[in-house]
């Protein structure tokens, strides 16, 4: 009892409200440590807890306010009188398609996704993002035919989901966004030479007997090579290269 | 001089040719065509329903991204484009209670008043470049070149967003004169090609084109101005769908004014994408002399 006593005035205490029910949590804590100690338990809904798999969307109002807020519940700081629920999924349009057939042409994402021509311009999807992806305008650039820039533009998508949730013409823009970046990616990015050339190196065997010889090396010498390895400098330049260059 | 340039979808996608031309022929001219960093589709139609509002905003919304340029006139090429963004800026101009609901709708952008002029590029040409300029930068004259201007639609209907006289334009042929070729009269300038009944009923668009082409056959053209790339779509397909002897459609290349313009000017012809066009205008052109 005395040791919340103290808890309680070190740490205020704010009230949430999840799902319409209110709970007081410390006004540190993230939402997602606040449900936690609120004594939600999650199976679903939470995947990496640092803000990069997407899994932990989460909507809220604040009190006296019209706005709809978003956020990931693993980063964002609870606020006095949110009223939150989380959205872990959202039910959207995934178009299945055999990728080796696919063109880099914008009329391929028409076909898959009709839906496209849908969109209405209301920026509902760029306002809910929670990772600040300007979804309406990159939708924009696919209905234009620019899939390198729509790439470019969702590059920090996290397929959460919640542009989906909010889209009146009903397009699963995260989808779509990661078709623009698959096609992108494996189809119109420049290629760079220097992987083709070490890819060729390594099938050639350029590697074999360096590796060869490691494998064969005892334990006790394998330490010891370690140990005593040439490190590279702290402050160098991108063309440092070792003394020994056997195994280049 | 520089212009805000809107370029909608359709010049990025079908109809690269009508904006490249129109970039190297107004930049002939001393127009540098200076496209928005930022827009998004113009909504395609104006929604005719008078309380659905948010088919105004994708429109608006452009509207505003020319504001945000410090800009207070925005150049279309496209037909749609222009009547479906000046038709939406008319509502945000003239209709209070629509303004105030599209406007705080759109509350994560500055209000707005309809204060943006949508122009034409037909019209900048006309009004404020002028035709004697125009005909003075022609190098290789149209002549021997019979052309109908084709209107279509969206640039005379309704009458507040008409660029030219509804019943009788000439503004297209002004034009034609100017490049040095002979501008035909047609009955069918302003009738209606069918537009997107393309999607889903092919069979009025070959009707309608089979009239249009017939009536400029008759009148004695052999080539057809357009500035709409739905236009221009519908009478490259049908031509080619009803070739059959039989149906008597005359096969008749159909370019967007721009390219006219490129060609008269004496400009690159690789601007002109006429590759993109049916596949018999550069054997028409060829024949004309006006391409080797
Ligand atoms: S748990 Fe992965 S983003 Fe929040």
């Amino acid at each position: 009892m005395t040791t919340n006593v103290t808890r309680e005035k070190k740490i205020k205490m704010i009230p949430i409200f999840v799902m319409g029910k209110r709970y007081e949590v410390p006004e540190t804590l993230t939402i997602m440590k606040a449900m936690e100690y609120a004594g939600f338990k999650f199976i679903r809904g939470c995947g990496c807890r640092g803000g990069i798999c997407g899994a932990c969307a989460t909507v809220y109002r604040k009190a006296g306010d019209y706005k709809l807020y978003s956020g990931l519940a693993c980063q964002t700081v609870v606020e006095p009188n949110m009223y939150l629920t989380q959205i872990p999924f959202y039910p959207a349009n995934r178009a299945v398609f055999d990728f080796s057939k696919i063109k880099p042409e914008p009329e391929e994402i028409f076909k898959l996704y009709p839906e496209i021509f849908r969109c209405v311009a209301c920026n509902s999807c760029t306002k809910v993002c929670p990772m600040d992806v300007e979804v309406m305008d990159m939708i924009a650039q696919l209905k234009r035919g620019d899939i390198a820039k729509a790439a470019e533009m969702s590059f920090s998508c996290i397929q959460c989901g919640l542009c989906a949730s909010r889209c009146m013409g009903e397009l699963p823009q995260y989808h779509i966004a990661q078709l623009a970046r698959r096609i992108y990616g494996s189809l119109i990015a420049l290629r760079a030479k220097h992987l083709q050339e070490a890819m060729q190196a390594i099938v050639s065997g350029r590697y074999e007997e360096c590796l060869r010889t490691l494998m064969n090396t005892p334990d006790a010498d394998l330490r010891k090579i370690y140990q005593e390895r040439e490190m590279e400098p702290e402050m160098t330049g991108e063309d440092w290269t070792p003394k020994d260059k056997k195994c280049l | 001089m520089d212009l805000a340039y809107y370029p909608g979808c359709t010049l990025k996608t079908r109809a690269k040719n009508f904006e490249t031309s129109a970039l190297a022929a107004m930049s002939a001219l001393g127009i540098n065509l200076v496209e928005l960093p930022r827009w998004n589709c113009c909504g395609t139609v104006y929604s005719l329903a008078e309380d659905d509002l948010i088919h105004h905003v994708a429109a608006v919304r452009n509207l505003i991204r020319v504001k945000e340029q410090g800009k207070n006139k925005v150049v279309t090429l496209c037909a749609f484009c222009y009547n479906t963004l000046k038709r939406a800026n008319l509502v945000m101009k003239d209709s209070p209670d629509k303004r105030y609901a599209i406007n705080i709708f759109m509350d994560e952008e500055p209000d707005y008043y309809g204060e943006v002029e949508t122009a034409h590029l037909l019209q900048v040409l006309r009004d404020d470049v002028g035709w004697e300029k125009i005909a003075g930068r022609v190098k290789h004259p149209l002549k021997d070149l019979k052309i109908v201007g084709y209107y279509g639609c969206t640039l005379l209907r309704p009458q507040s967003v008409a660029i030219d006289s509804v019943e009788r334009p000439t503004i297209l042929q002004d034009l034609l004169k100017a490049l040095g070729g002979t501008a035909v009269d047609f009955p069918f300038a302003t009738e209606c090609c069918g537009a997107f009944q393309i999607v889903n009923n092919r069979d009025i668009i070959t009707e309608r084109t089979a009239a249009i082409l017939g009536s400029a056959a008759k009148s004695g053209a052999e080539a057809l101005a357009v500035s709409c790339p739905l236009c221009e779509y519908n009478l490259r397909q049908t031509q080619s769908s009803t070739k059959q002897p039989q149906s008597g459609v005359p096969v008749m290349p159909a370019l967007y004014f721009t390219q006219l313009m490129a060609l008269a000017f004496g400009l690159d012809l690789a601007v002109c994408g006429f590759e993109e066009n049916s596949p018999e205008t550069r054997a028409w052109l060829k024949n004309k002399g006006l391409i080797s």
